[in-house]
């Protein structure tokens, strides 16, 4: 009706403009959303190679098949949960690299070096001074990820799977064939090793008065 | 004899493990014994729970 009285050609081509225009922000959406993907993939599998493949992969199959996304999240939340599934195939598809890659013996001197023999902590508990402005601190960020990045790469990737993936231990175990007190003890030395890291990186230095 | 209140080094693995997974009726009860007086490990405590929400900023920031 609306076409007939308006003139047929004109609405179509009105909705083709349109169309067009919606699809072009979506794809670059996707595309600005490349540098922090990539960043997830590499630390989560420690490989550059296979973290440009996976991040090539599920860009592809957001561009290839954008009505699957629902609306429901921002784009960048679609693709991470695009990502995900890439990561775990990649891991998969070299199981084998990846088994033999495992060293569940990471740091295993870390609490030797916190602990004294009694089992007491050896140096003074640190107070760490208004944190939940932290938060909220691009630095900040920044230094974590200084600090994920410089965990050992097994520790590293079994925190990953834990506090970004949110696998459960049995989903890590699974994946990387190894025991569930082996997880547990990684976990454990790298939230050690991640305080030790922000104490040294962040609030080590929070009276120095240039930084926000 | 083993402590009920166990060690610092004990405690703060049971506070990591809390994390990932449940705890044991005994778990619990030297985590609470250890509370009462232990400074060092309620900071760790409140470090874990801190690096939690560290995690969940972390995610969501984009450069």
């Amino acid at each position: 009706m609306l076409a007939a009285a308006f003139g047929g050609t004109h609405v179509v081509v009105f909705e083709a403009k349109f169309v067009m225009t919606a699809a072009a922000a979506f794809a670059q959406e996707v595309a600005e959303s490349r540098t922090y993907l990539l960043r997830f993939a590499r630390l989560q599998l420690r490989n550059d190679a296979w973290a440009e493949d996976v991040v090539a992969d599920t860009m592809l199959a957001a561009l290839e098949k954008p009505q699957n996304f629902g609306g429901r999240s921002t784009v960048k939340t679609w693709l991470v949960g695009i990502l995900k599934f890439k990561i775990i195939d990649c891991i998969r598809a070299h199981s084998r690299e990846v088994a033999s890659s495992v060293n569940t013996n990471e740091d295993a001197e870390l609490e030797d070096l916190i602990f004294s023999p009694d089992g007491h902590q050896a140096n003074e508990a640190y107070e760490w001074a208004s944190p939940e402005q932290t938060l909220h601190s691009k630095q900040f960020l920044a230094v974590m990820d200084v600090c994920i990045n410089e965990m050992p790469p097994t520790m590293g990737r079994v925190f990953l799977m834990r506090e970004w993936m949110e696998f459960s231990t049995d989903e890590i175990c699974k994946e990387l064939k190894v025991s569930s007190s082996n997880v547990w003890v990684l976990l454990h030395r790298a939230r050690l090793r991640l305080r030790e890291c922000l104490q040294l990186k962040w609030f080590g230095d929070q009276a120095t008065p240039t930084k926000s | 004899m083993k402590k009920p209140w166990g060690t610092c080094r004990e405690v703060t693995a049971l506070v990591s493990a809390r994390e990932d997974r449940d705890l044991s009726m005994g778990e619990r009860t030297v985590l609470r014994f250890h509370a009462f007086i232990c400074g060092r490990c309620e900071r760790w405590e409140s470090q874990v729970k801190f690096m939690r929400e560290s995690m969940q900023a972390w995610k969501n920031y984009r450069d």
